[in-house]
């Protein structure tokens, strides 16, 4: 029975968005805006991966996610759109820079992690906005999103949004699977203890780097979705802020279980989106949020009602 | 065991062996040409006064240390230049001073952990971990051996610390190592805990090799097979408790003024 | 190019690396002493600008806008320790990170509110103004290196701060061994206050330095501090010598590296490719710097904290 009641709140929270278009949501700035939040989500599902389980804080995320946009404008400008050559691309060449930097990042922890992980996502920021051919600082717009065996379904809204959302909730199961099983607890424990887990006969170095590269594939999938959902990429997508909004999205959905990440990114995303329909500085007002949630909200939103319910009780 | 090179017969072929081994820290030797033989069972004891390099040497031994010069054996086998991870590959269970179990794992699941490193490969992605009864059976009969089986649902964090130390003891069974290095397995015990583990200490000696750090001299001379001494980094006696008893060299150096 | 040019770049780099110390300075001590890891270090380095440039407009004076910004940045350090950060020190690093870069958000947005999103001029004072000659044909601005004089002069000043006097001895003690000193039965939050003001001035002193130099807008502060981080991790947490080191090698390899590296790449590029590629590279020379001693040497070249 737990753990039936551990899924219940994530499949509400799958069941609303696939309902969203049909209950007054469907419009085409309220669907893209879900896609967003659901494209971020999955980014942020991989950090979890790295955060919840692995403990190993990067603030370097937005650059695998970057990498994976831009595995679609190198193509794009080649004239492949095709999903077939375009996911695939942008998953490999996520995990791929992913496996060469975590090599040198996963011996490292703690604040070293933080900041070795931040120099490497500055190196491929710094790159992309060199890149002069796919319009270096200013970005580069796409001729169009990508096809799927010739066909142009992504055009179609409703079929981008429940593309996204499976997505989401396939890597949803997919960290929650990972986390659960043989190599999960392996790294969870390496979370907790690794001189202990050194001592049981597990060099965790491989665990952390394989976490490392999944991880980084899921970013760079987040990243052809994102590619398509604006059909404009630019460097500012690496940039280390958007590495810090995607931390927040996993702190503040709650480390305590995956679907956290998920709420966190819906909570961002709209927040940013309501703050600013109020004020241009709306900043001012979510940067104040975002301090008092880690300060006050310690389990994130997933763990809400186990903290009012605690708060009840003292 | 292949892979052993051909050991003299006869169950006197120590487990551990270490020859002349040295460790400075600046410009403190803190294990001074430490030669030592540990044999395949039972409890082999090391006493010393506070700050005589006992938990340095045991650091050394389990590979979290790196010794400046000598060498280690165990099992027939040169392992000074080996990781932590690969010694505890090759049946080297340790125990550590300030209790080291995972506060938010289950006590099951601190003891499914060490089964899991011995059975098979953990890149394993897809069945829960959880529910594999491989894992758990073994990890119920580690708590078991310890005494701690009613309490293998809380969590490790929640559990008493006479009961963090027996389920220390049940992880590193768990592993079914070759050598058991426990390092004050008793600090911090009350006094029926401590009896609880003094007990357990003695059924387990007939089938394991111990290397044993404490404190408690009562305990050492209870339990002991062998007993070695440590002050300041130099070993001054080593052989059966009766004659370190004996030894004007120990009394002079360590329980004259322990007492 | 010319050894003349050579000789200026080698100036700029180190006159860039001496105000990457001072941002550095309060960062790593910040880091060392309280295990606090600041990301809004940097703002307080941008409010420095904001304020001195302010101020000299209203009092019509560079000299007296140094003079105001200086309490006044040591005023917004206290108060943000006030407000935020002595609630994070018991927090794990995860948690201080996020809170800080809300500040960034903040202070960041705050200042676009209040001075505007164009870039704010600040005058240079009339007696540093103009040139001086180096050597024949080699005309340096004087502003470049007063700048130079008056960072190494701080560097100097910090040097003795924290290794001559009984405050220094304490601040070591502390980075290197935190609860001990506590134990030692020192107010350890009064040494926190302390080390966190003055790294806020410091940081605030770079930030009016920079200021008729460089333009003044929102976010300036995001690059140094994130140089910044390069330069402690490179010196080695906790270490003001390593953050002194660090910071003119990062400073002079940033420099030197965005300077030469076009022309080295056209040896064997063509002009427009290497001018490209050499921009890039120069830019993320000090990462790679960064992440070959992490991987090499992870405690950096001067670590602080012993065992």
């Amino acid at each position: 029975m737990p753990r039936w009641r551990e899924a219940a709140l994530p499949l509400l929270l799958f069941a609303l968005l696939g309902a969203a278009p049909w209950i007054g949501f469907g419009e085409g700035y309220v669907l893209s805006l879900l896609a967003r939040a659901m494209i971020l989500g999955i980014a942020a599902l991989g950090l979890h991966l790295l955060v919840g389980g692995a403990g190993l804080v990067s603030l370097g995320h937005a650059a695998l996610l970057g990498i994976g946009a831009y595995a679609v404008v190198v193509l794009d400008a080649a004239r492949v759109t095709e999903a077939v050559w375009v996911v695939p691309a942008s998953i490999l060449g996520a995990a791929l820079f992913a496996l060469l930097t975590g090599a040198v990042a996963v011996r490292t922890s703690g604040v070293q992690f933080i900041m070795i992980t931040l120099a490497f996502a500055q190196m491929a920021f710094f790159i992309a906005g060199s890149l002069s051919v796919y319009g270096g600082d200013d970005g580069y717009t796409l001729y169009g999103r990508t096809e799927l065996f010739g066909r142009r379904w992504l055009e179609d809204r409703l079929v981008f949004h429940y593309l996204c959302l499976a997505l989401l909730a396939g890597a949803w199961a997919l960290v929650g699977m990972l986390l659960a099983s043989r190599f999960g607890r392996v790294l969870r424990a390496a979370r907790e203890n690794a001189l202990r887990v050194a001592a049981l006969g597990f060099n965790p170095v491989p665990y952390r780097l394989l976490a490392y590269v999944i991880a980084g594939g899921m970013a760079g999938l987040a990243g052809a979705l994102l590619a398509n959902a604006t059909e404009f990429v630019a460097p500012s997508y690496l940039a280390w802020q958007r590495s810090g909004d995607l931390l927040f999205m996993v702190i503040l959905g709650g480390l305590g279980a995956p679907h956290g990440a998920v709420l966190g990114a819906l909570a961002m995303v709209l927040l940013e989106e309501w703050l600013g329909h109020w004020t241009a500085h709306w900043r001012l007002i979510f940067g104040p949020l975002l301090i008092l949630a880690v300060l006050f909200l310690k389990g994130g939103l997933a763990g809400l009602p186990a903290q009012l319910r605690g708060a009840g009780r003292g | 065991m292949a892979d052993l090179p051909p050991a003299r017969p006869g169950a006197g072929t120590p487990i551990l062996a270490l020859e002349g081994l040295r460790k400075r820290f600046g410009g403190l030797t803190v294990t001074d040409d430490v030669s030592l033989a540990v044999a395949p069972r039972g409890i082999h004891a090391v006493i010393g006064p506070n700050g005589a390099g006992k938990t340095t040497l045991i650091h050394q031994i389990s590979g979290t240390l790196r010794p400046d010069a000598g060498r280690i054996r165990f099992a027939g086998r040169e392992i000074t230049h080996l990781p932590l991870h690969r010694r505890a590959r090759l049946g080297l269970a340790r125990s550590f001073q300030i209790t080291a179990v995972l506060p938010g794992f289950s006590a099951l699941e601190n003891v499914a952990l060490a089964v899991q490193a011995g059975a098979g490969s953990s890149f394993r992605f897809f069945r829960p971990a959880a529910g594999e009864a491989r894992l758990n059976e073994p990890a119920m009969a580690a708590l078991e051996q310890v005494g701690l089986a009613a309490r293998a649902a809380v969590k490790a964090g929640a559990l008493s610390h006479g009961e963090k130390r027996q389920l220390e003891l049940a992880i590193a069974l768990a592993l079914r190592p070759k050598l058991l290095l426990l390092d004050e397995p008793l600090a911090g015990a009350g006094p029926e805990e401590t009896e609880r583990l003094i007990a357990l200490l003695g059924r387990l000696k007939a089938d394991y090799a111990i290397l044993l750090v404490e404190h408690d001299m009562q305990a050492v001379f209870a339990l002991a097979d062998a007993v070695s001494v440590l002050v300041y980094g130099r070993l001054i006696a080593s052989g059966a408790p009766a004659a370190i008893r004996a030894d004007p060299a120990v009394r002079a150096a360590y329980l004259g003024e322990d007492a | 190019m010319t050894a003349q040019l050579l000789l200026i770049q080698a100036l700029n780099g180190l006159q860039y690396g001496v105000l990457l110390f001072l941002v550095a300075a309060g960062l790593t001590l910040v880091f060392g002493v309280m295990d606090f890891i600041n990301l809004a270090h940097g703002v307080q380095y941008m409010l420095g600008a904001y304020l001195g440039a302010t101020f000299a407009a209203l009092a019509g004076s560079f000299w007296a806008g140094l003079a105001l910004a200086l309490p006044a940045t040591l005023l917004a350090g206290l108060a943000l320790e006030f407000l935020v950060f002595r609630h994070l020190y018991a927090r794990d690093h995860l948690a201080q990170v996020l809170a800080t870069f809300g500040v960034i958000l903040v202070l960041n947005e705050g200042a676009r509110a209040i001075w505007g999103s164009a870039p704010l001029q600040m005058r240079l004072p009339e007696a540093l103004s103009g040139g001086i000659q180096l050597m024949p044909g080699l005309n340096y601005p004087v502003y470049r290196l007063a700048i130079l004089a008056a960072g190494l002069g701080t560097a100097a000043l910090l040097w003795l701060l924290v290794e001559r006097t009984r405050v220094g001895a304490l601040v070591r003690a502390g980075a290197s061994n935190a609860p001990m000193v506590a134990a030692l039965g020192v107010d350890i939050h009064r040494l926190f206050m302390l080390v966190f003001g003055c790294g806020a001035m410091l940081a605030g002193f770079a930030g009016v330095m920079a200021a008729p130099i460089l333009s003044v807008e929102p976010g300036m502060g995001d690059g140094v501090l994130i140089t910044a981080f390069v330069v402690i991790v490179i010196g080695g947490i906790g270490s003001v010598r390593g953050a002194f080191l660090g910071a003119i090698l990062v400073g002079l390899v940033e420099t030197l590296g965005r300077a030469l590296l076009p022309d080295l790449l056209r040896l064997v590029l063509a002009p427009s490719p290497a001018r490209q590629a050499g921009a890039a590279l120069g830019s993320m020379l000090v990462y790679l710097a960064m992440a070959l001693v992490l991987a090499f040497r992870p405690r950096g070249l001067f670590p602080a904290r012993a065992g």
